[in-house]
Order: structure tokens, then C-alpha cells, then sequence
């Protein structure tokens, strides 16, 4: 039984009732063992049914209920009221993305970046059924390992500044999962993917700032992906300077 | 017909999204919210002096031998190489302290110490430093 409030100050935009936002106060009882999102979940339930955000596997995995707490990207179901508490909390939605309503934001963008990126495998090879599994060395699947376990939750957007001035930039993310499929042995898109990755809305567009990394919740070290990715456009344009040279960068 | 009506009302749909969407302003202090940004900016800014620096270096090549002592001694001349010394540490160490994240070796299925790079990085600065060094003060003594 909680005998002491948190307040959180949240994010309201409604566009059917007013053009721009506004921050509404409320106050949830305070709970050692609850998360952020419990307390929105407590607002939608008890004080304000109105509210609308993302959630859904509350356990750090479906990447859906990304928001600022308090100026910085955080995934809500893992950040907890007793990190702030007695500290009062700001909710916003994810910066750089536009808001749909509340806490809501519109991801096209970020969708249609994973698509130009052709972020999925397209392999090197076709092999029937008969000719059995791709196979891949444990070595191998170690070069992309890390930048596989992103679960697409945009705070790496929400934390780049380059993003957050120029939304052509491909962004953090997905040049992570561009780079992540790159580096596996059983791809075959590299060129495929290069038009869209080092154009000048793909990898040149990083300044190095390296605040994705930080909020990351997944440790992909996005900003490694990016300057990865930069060694390996110019290693291409030394090769295309020779006439021996290949332009297919190694892994 | 049917296909182009729901075709209209789809993109009428769409067009009447955009419209209700708000665009949140990013804030042009951006680079002072954080300490990391606000270090970050120095870190860019630093290149400008050592930019800066490698052209006053080709300069002095081409000047005559008055000119070029007036160039390099007295204080203003002192107090630049102060703050241009520091300006070029500063950028150096932050750029060793990231080539891990560029450079990534492997050793079979094992990725070799991040911390081991950069500090072969900083050993490499070192004893490239005291090489260039002990060049200069051999030849300011006169190579004998
Ligand atoms: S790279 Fe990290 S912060 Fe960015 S979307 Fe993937 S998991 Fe989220
Ligand atoms: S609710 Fe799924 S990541 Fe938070």
C-alpha cells in the first residue's frame, strides 16, 4: 500500500480538441517496484482514460513503449518511479519523431528507412530445401552479433541530434541493421544496400556525437555500426581506384 | 471504379494525417542540454585549430628568414602555441579514446580488448611524439 505520490507531468496533444500541446499533472501512488509505464497504465486506468501511448510486452523486448522521461529516451517498462521519485517526471514522446496524439509517435519514417536500407537477409546464394541450411560458423555470427539484437524501439533517433535537424538522415538504427546484415556471411546485399548507405542522407551524415550508443537499451552501439560502416564505403573507394580492385568489402 | 474511390479516400485519409500531426521544434541550445553534447561540440571545434595550425605551419615554409622568426617567438606567438597545444590534445584524445568503436579486430570467435587498441594508439602517439622530438631538438642543435 503506498502511502506517498509520485507526480508525472505528461505530454498531451489532442488534435480533434486543440492544435497544440499541453502538459497535464497527475499524481500515482509511489511504488518501489514500479515502472514508468505502470504509472501511465495507472492513469489510463484510474484518473484518465484519454491518454494514449504504446505499450505491450513490458518486459524490454517489443520496443513500443519508447518516450523522454525527464529529456532523455528511455524505454518506459524499464526505467523505474523510484529513479526520479521524489523528483516530478516529464513524459513526452520520442524528440525528432512527429506526434500523432499524446505520446504517440507516427513511425513512417523510421519504417520507411528500414525499407530503403533493405534491412533484411538477401542471401548470397539460393539453396533449395534439398541442399539443405545455410550454415555459419560461430565466428561468423559473432561479426554481427551485437547489432542483431535491436528491437527497433527509435530512442537512438530520439537521441541523435543529426536526426533530430535533418530527418533525411538514414539514422542510427538503421544503418545498425543495414551494417548488421552486411556483416553476415550468408548476405549477399551489400551493393544493394550501398546506394541508400552512403549516399549523402546515409552514414557521411554522422558527426561522431555517439549519444545513441548511451541510450540504447540493447548495447547495439549504433554509432560502431555507422563508423563501421564509413570504414568499409571507403576501403570500397580505395579498391575502385585500382583495377584489381574489388568492390565487395570483407567482414 | 470503386478501386479509384477507396484509392481517393485513402490518400485524403493520409493527407489528413500529416495535417493533424504536430512537429515537435528541436532546440537550438541542443548542444548545451547535455555534457556530452556541449563536449562534443568542443571536440569539432577543436579541429578548426588544428586545421588552423597545419595551414600557419605551410605558411611559415614559404616565409623568409626574418619573417619567419617574427612568426615564431614573443608572446602572442607563445600564447598561440598554448592554446593550439591544448586544443590539438584534446582533439587527439578523444579520437583515440573512439577508434575502437572504428576499428574492431577479431581473433576467431573472441574480439580483442577494445582498451588494448587504444592504448597500443596512445603507446604509437608517444613514441611518434618523442621521435619528431628528438628530431627537432638534433637538428636545432645544429645535426652535429
Ligand atoms: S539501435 Fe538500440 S536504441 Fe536504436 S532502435 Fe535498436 S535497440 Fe533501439
Ligand atoms: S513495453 Fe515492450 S519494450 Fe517496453
Amino acid at each position: 500500500m503506498a502511502d506517498e505520490n509520485a507526480i508525472l507531468e505528461v505530454f498531451r496533444y489532442q488534435p480533434d480538441q486543440k492544435s497544440e500541446p499541453t502538459f497535464q499533472r497527475y499524481e500515482v501512488p509511489f511504488h518501489e517496484e514500479w515502472v514508468v509505464l505502470d504509472a501511465l497504465n495507472y492513469i489510463k486506468d484510474h484518473l484518465d482514460g484519454t491518454l494514449s501511448y504504446r505499450w505491450s510486452c513490458r518486459m524490454g523486448i517489443c520496443g513500443s513503449c519508447g518516450m523522454m522521461v525527464n529529456g532523455d529516451p528511455k524505454l518506459t517498462c524499464s526505467v523505474f518511479l523510484r529513479d526520479y521519485h521524489p523528483q516530478v517526471m516529464r513524459v513526452e514522446p520520442l524528440r525528432g519523431f512527429p506526434v500523432i496524439r499524446d505520446l504517440v509517435i507516427d513511425l513512417d519514417d523510421f519504417m520507411n528507412k528500414m525499407t530503403e536500407v533493405k534491412a533484411w537477409m538477401i542471401p548470397k546464394e539460393e539453396r533449395s530445401i534439398e541442399q539443405g541450411e545455410y550454415l555459419q560458423s560461430p565466428a561468423q555470427l559473432a561479426r554481427y552479433r551485437q547489432y542483431s539484437t535491436c528491437i527497433n524501439c527509435t530512442l537512438c533517433y530520439a537521441a541523435c541530434p543529426v536526426y533530430g535537424r535533418h530527418t533525411e538522415f538514414v539514422g542510427p538504427a538503421a544503418i545498425a541493421l543495414a551494417q548488421r546484415y552486411n556483416m553476415d556471411s550468408r548476405d549477399g546485399g551489400y551493393e544493394e544496400r550501398a546506394e541508400t548507405l552512403f549516399d549523402e542522407h546515409g552514414v557521411w551524415m554522422c558527426t561522431f556525437v555517439g549519444d545513441c550508443s548511451r541510450v540504447c537499451p540493447k548495447n547495439v552501439d549504433p554509432a560502431a555500426a555507422i563508423q563501421q560502416a564509413k570504414v568499409s564505403a571507403t576501403k570500397d573507394f580505395y579498391r575502385s581506384l585500382v583495377p584489381w580492385g574489388k568492390r565487395r568489402t570483407e567482414t | 471504379m470503386s478501386q479509384v474511390q477507396s484509392h481517393d479516400s485513402e490518400s485524403s485519409a493520409r493527407g489528413d494525417h500529416a495535417a493533424r500531426l504536430y512537429h515537435q521544434p528541436w532546440p537550438s541550445d541542443w548542444w548545451l542540454r547535455r555534457a556530452s553534447f556541449t563536449l562534443f561540440m568542443i571536440r569539432e571545434i577543436t579541429a578548426v585549430f588544428v586545421g588552423g595550425y597545419a595551414i600557419f605551419l605551410l605558411v611559415l615554409l614559404f616565409l623568409p628568414a626574418g619573417a619567419f622568426q617574427a612568426a615564431v617567438q614573443g608572446p602572442v606567438s607563445a600564447f598561440m602555441h598554448v592554446i593550439v597545444l591544448v586544443m590539438a590534445l584534446y582533439h587527439t584524445v578523444t579520437w583515440l579514446n573512439l577508434t575502437p568503436k572504428v576499428l574492431v579486430v577479431w581473433r576467431g570467435e573472441e574480439r580483442v580488448n577494445p582498451i588494448l587498441l587504444t592504448a597500443a594508439h596512445y603507446v604509437g602517439w608517444i613514441v611518434l611524439s618523442l621521435v619528431i622530438v628528438g628530431l627537432v631538438v638534433f637538428l636545432a642543435g645544429g645535426g652535429a
